[in-house]
């Protein structure tokens, strides 16, 4: 860097991202989480996601249920509109969005609780339709906001923090979205940023419902010994399937690397996920072989991360609903209601 | 005959009774009999003469009993009549109850297997061999159980003197386009007809009558009319779940959509229909699109809007535009859900915990299911809040005679939106303000392309500024600004219709589909003891000032609902409790539709 001469007693003008935005324009209000809590850690990677991607704020929706963790969207990306729905229900918010504004990036976020209990079902039906969103599920296996109760995806035989014993089994909510259908399931760790960050491009370059399993602790009910959801344990325990690089669609570099030991994704707007090999010889693209590992990982009470299932052939909910290119919303009324004739040509064919 | 006496109405010289009476078709359902009854009624209304039918059918696909009722009348009363004066009793599991419910001189069309002639002697039997008839139009024996429903098409038919050419007609509709169904049924009709001309000998006083009075109306229920003011409204995404007697407002809405609002150029959807997985999801939809700037409504009833109060809440509380439709059915819980009641009042009014009120529309006629469902898109946008139609299963579900639906002569009011432009003209933008003292802040979408557009929408307490808070002068302030938007709303809500007598010292209040069956009984309670009613229609809440004047102005006030509680003298009661002692209730709640017999009898034995 060239020293410039120093003529006022600012600081350098910022770095700015390909639509001229800086990191800061990707920020929200300051957040009222615990300190240290996994949630503000996924907040971090979103806005660098979305600054590093360029993003275009607004268009971008937000979208949340209740919870510690549907409080963030408040959090990253102000100048975006956000949606804090009711409990379980944001994916049909999400739903009916995505049909008003097909233009809009839909970026949600949710909780373990809010997902895997009372939003069971809507999540198994955003599914289903496919309807284009990025879904991040901040699972800490306990319910954060209201005092640190066992969730449904608290591993059996985890401890709470006053040493009770969670003797039901957990649902996995990425072997259960790969079974419905998922067109993008992820997995990761608030504790493994660089994963993380790869992994929420992927899901915004993606063309469809995009699922973010993200292991997320809370420091206040649920990082103790015996907690399967705490930082120690996850960051021991943690094994990715690959290493994960994303090139996005207006960074057209090639990465050299030995033959056999990379695996290309290509997203619909040209974007890349490169996937380095590990030990494992793992294809996301195989429907059978993701539920297997899954299965076996459960199983062996293994923590699998990565990109475990991508499908870019399959039709989104827009697609399907065969909508016209223009968002519903803003439609004129010349479009929106049919002339006085086809009234009297109804009117007559009831006479 | 001595036994023939006329049940309650005028004769002409001759004995006749022309164009005033009722016909039931008693049948098991499944059997196909929508069809003919459809086509009776059709060739009646077809030949001037005013006609209604109500169709009172099991939660269930096949195999258990189902009436339809066809009302003729001169006078264009249109609402359920209790007294059946012609049954057809087709079905062989409830002819004998049928036929003892029958008043003295009341024809039966029956059967002649079933000998109700042995049940019954002070009425008319026709006994007709069916299965006979029907096994000549066709060998097919699928066929023949459907064709056997023409055959008492062409009996009745004969005996009533209906137009034959009218029936063609009404068939040939029915069946449109499908020239060996129609010369089938046409066959099976005139068999009828034949077997009854050689073989009956009239001896009822029923007659049709060619008139003039349907001349350019048209037939359609409820349900059917409110798909219509949707699309005339401008709806653009729809979501709902299906239950009786709602679905067919969006099945209705489906078939209109595709062949009506597809793009010309590139017949692509200008409009989405979502069949959510429940009815949280379907409001949960309606609530994001319309956030997001569409025109959005769901449809349901009974437990459907139970389970919409949570989002119901959200959307007063955040400020959402959306319409809901309730078809109301009778409840608690599953209830009846194939019988008719006004009983989701209360419950819709302040759906939801914590202080709300809703704008709820009230439909009483085919007409207003049109023309308040394109209000109520408006008045949702408008006030930027959930608006609920209600209309009943009788409304919705049943056929109604009506003058044909004007088109909309407002133009779509989008409400309070402020675009990029008016943002940068404005330098400043808080969601929840009062800017012009009529509580309806003002509001921008997603996709909004200004620094100043963006705001966080959310269920929990905010501020002007829609950022979180627990204040409670914040709490407050937002609350006093949702009750004054509400007080807002009492100018633009549409307003009671109000037919005055200035002799009458009666007042009736009512709602709804009652609306029938209250003309009726006024112009009963009128000829038959000659007290003079008033009559005020309340077509939405929160109630407008032409209720307080229309109590004052009376005596006593009749409130007539289709519910156990009284449910809108209650409300009327907490809102003008000075008046509380003013108010009388007549209540109709057995599941049928309400008629005017019942009222008439209920305000007479009240008057005595
Ligand atoms: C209908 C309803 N029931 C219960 C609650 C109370 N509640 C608020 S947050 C929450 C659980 C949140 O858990 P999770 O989604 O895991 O979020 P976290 O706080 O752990 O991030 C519950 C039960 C509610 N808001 N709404
Ligand atoms: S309670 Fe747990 S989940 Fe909630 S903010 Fe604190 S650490 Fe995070
Ligand atoms: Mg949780």
């Amino acid at each position: 860097m060239v020293d410039a001469p120093v003529t006022s007693n600012q600081a350098p003008a910022p770095k700015t991202n390909r639509i001229g935005l800086t990191l800061a324009d990707y920020k929200g209000a300051p957040s009222t989480l615990c300190d240290g809590c996994g949630h503000d850690a996924i907040t971090a990677q979103i806005i660098k996601a979305c600054y590093e991607l360029g993003v275009e704020p607004h268009k971008v929706a937000k979208l949340s249920g209740i919870g510690c963790s549907s409080k963030t969207p408040a959090y990253f990306l102000s100048r975006a509109h956000g949606f804090n729905a009711v409990h379980g229900r944001m994916p049909s918010v999400a739903t009916g969005v995505s049909m008003a504004n097909r233009d809009l990036t839909l970026l949600a976020v949710s909780g373990d609780g809010d997902t895997a209990s009372i939003g069971l079902g809507q999540f198994c039906h955003i599914i289903r339709r496919n309807v284009p969103m990025i879904y991040i599920v901040e699972n800490n296996g306990v319910y954060g906001l209201t005092k640190g109760q066992f969730s449904a995806t608290a591993d059996f035989g985890s401890k709470s923090k006053s040493g009770v014993m969670n003797e039901l089994s957990s649902i996995d909510l990425c072997s259960l979205a790969i079974e419905l259908g998922a067109t993008f399931v992820g997995r990761s760790f608030a504790g493994d940023p660089k994963q993380l960050v790869a992994l929420i491009k992927a899901a915004v370059s993606h063309r469809g419902t995009a699922i973010l399993d993200v292991i997320s602790p809370c420091v206040t009910f649920n990082n103790h010994e015996g907690s399967t959801k705490s930082y120690k344990y996850a960051k021991e325990s943690e094994i990715p399937l690959h290493d994960l690089g994303f090139v996005p669609f207006f960074e057209q570099l090639t990465i050299e690397m030995e033959p056999g030991t990379i695996q290309e994704v290509e997203f619909h707007d040209g974007s890349k996920i490169i996937l380095k090999k590990l030990d494992k010889n793992y294809d996301p693209t195989n429907k059978l072989s993701a539920m297997n590992t899954l299965q076996k990982a459960i199983a062996e009470k293994q923590f699998l991360t990565g990109l475990l299932y991508v499908d870019e052939k399959k039709e989104d909910f827009t697609t399907i609903m065969d909508l016209v290119d223009e968002p519903l919303a803003t439609l004129s009324a010349e479009q929106t209601r049919p002339g006085k004739e086809v009234l009297e040509e109804i009117m007559n064919s009831l006479k | 005959m001595k036994t023939l006496a006329a049940n309650s109405a005028q004769k002409t010289e001759q004995g006749r009774i022309i164009n005033d009476f009722s016909i039931q078709v008693a049948t098991v359902n499944g059997s196909g009999s929508q069809s003919s009854n459809n086509v009776l009624m059709r060739a009646i209304f077809q030949m001037g003469i005013p006609v209604s039918g109500k169709n009172l059918f099991p939660s269930n696909i096949a195999g258990l009993p189902t009436w339809f009722t066809i009302r003729v009348n001169k006078d264009g009363w249109v609402a359920r009549k209790r007294e059946i004066d012609i049954l057809i009793a087709m079905n062989p599991q409830t002819s004998v109850e049928d036929v003892k419910s029958l008043p003295p001189g009341a024809i039966c069309i029956s059967p002649i297997e079933l000998h109700l002639d042995s049940v019954r002697s002070d009425i008319k039997h026709y006994q007709v061999p069916f299965a006979e008839l029907a096994t000549q139009t066709t060998e097919n024996i699928k066929l023949r159980k459907l064709l056997t429903n023409m055959v008492y098409v062409g009996v009745v038919g004969h005996l009533i003197e209906l137009d034959f050419e009218e029936v063609k007609k009404a068939i040939s509709r029915q069946f449109e386009g499908k020239t060996k169904a129609i010369d089938l049924n046409i066959a099976a009709v005139t068999k009828g007809r034949e077997w009854a001309a050689q073989n009956l000998k009239k001896e009822d006083p029923y007659y049709v009558q060619a008139d003039d009075k349907t001349q350019g109306k048209i037939i359609i229920d409820g349900n059917a009319a409110s798909a219509l003011g949707a699309m005339f409204a401008g709806v653009t995404v729809v979501t709902w779940y299906p239950i009786t007697p709602s679905s067919s407002v969006c099945e209705t809405l489906t078939d209109y959509m595709h062949q009506y609002r597809l793009d010309k150029k590139t017949g692509k959807a200008t409009y989405a229909i979502i069949q959510a997985e429940d009815e949280l999801a379907a409001l949960g939809m309606a609530i994001g699109a319309g956030w997001a700037g569409a025109r959005s409504m769901t449809s349901t009833s009974g437990p459907g809007i139970s389970l919409m109060s949570e989002f119901t809440g959200l959307g007063y509380f955040a400020e959402i535009p959306t319409v809901i439709f309730d078809i109301q059915r009778v409840g608690p819980s599953t209830g009846l859900p194939t019988r008719t009641s006004q009983a989701d009042l209360l419950s819709t009014y302040q759906l939801s915990h914590g202080d709300t009120k809703h704008i709820v529309l009230l439909p009483g006629t085919v007409e207003e299911c049109y023309s308040m469902a394109v209000n109520a898109f408006n008045l949702a946008e408008k006030f930027q809040t959930p608006v609920f139609v209600l209309s009943d299963l009788d409304l919705g579900m049943n056929n109604w005679m009506s003058d044909p639906f004007k088109y909309p002569d407002t133009p779509i009011d989008r409400g309070k939106v402020l675009t990029a432009s008016d943002l940068e003209r404005l330098g400043k933008f808080e969601r929840y303000k009062d800017i012009d003292g009529d509580g309806i802040p003002y509001r921008t979408l997603p996709g909004t392309n200004h620094a100043l557009a963006a705001y966080f929408t959310r269920g929990s307490g905010h501020n002007e500024k829609a950022a979180y808070t627990e204040r409670s002068d914040d709490y407050k302030n937002l609350m006093d600004r949702l009750n004054k938007k509400y007080q807002t709303a009492r100018k633009y809500i549409p307003k009671p219709s109000m037919v005055s007598d200035k002799t009458a010292k009666i007042g009736i209040i009512a709602y709804g589909s009652s609306h029938f069956a209250i003309t009726e009984s006024q112009s009963q309670l009128k000829t038959e003891a000659n007290i003079a009613t008033s009559y005020l229609r309340i077509k939405a809440l929160p109630f407008t000032e032409e209720l307080k004047q229309f109590i004052q102005t009376h005596e006593r006030i009749y409130v007539i609902e289709q519910n156990r509680d009284a449910q809108l003298r209650s409300l009327i009661t907490l809102e003008l409790p000075e008046f509380a002692t003013k108010l009388r209730s007549v209540l109709h709640y057995d599941g049928l539709p309400i008629d005017a017999r019942s009222i008439t009898e209920e305000i007479k034995s009240q008057e005595r």
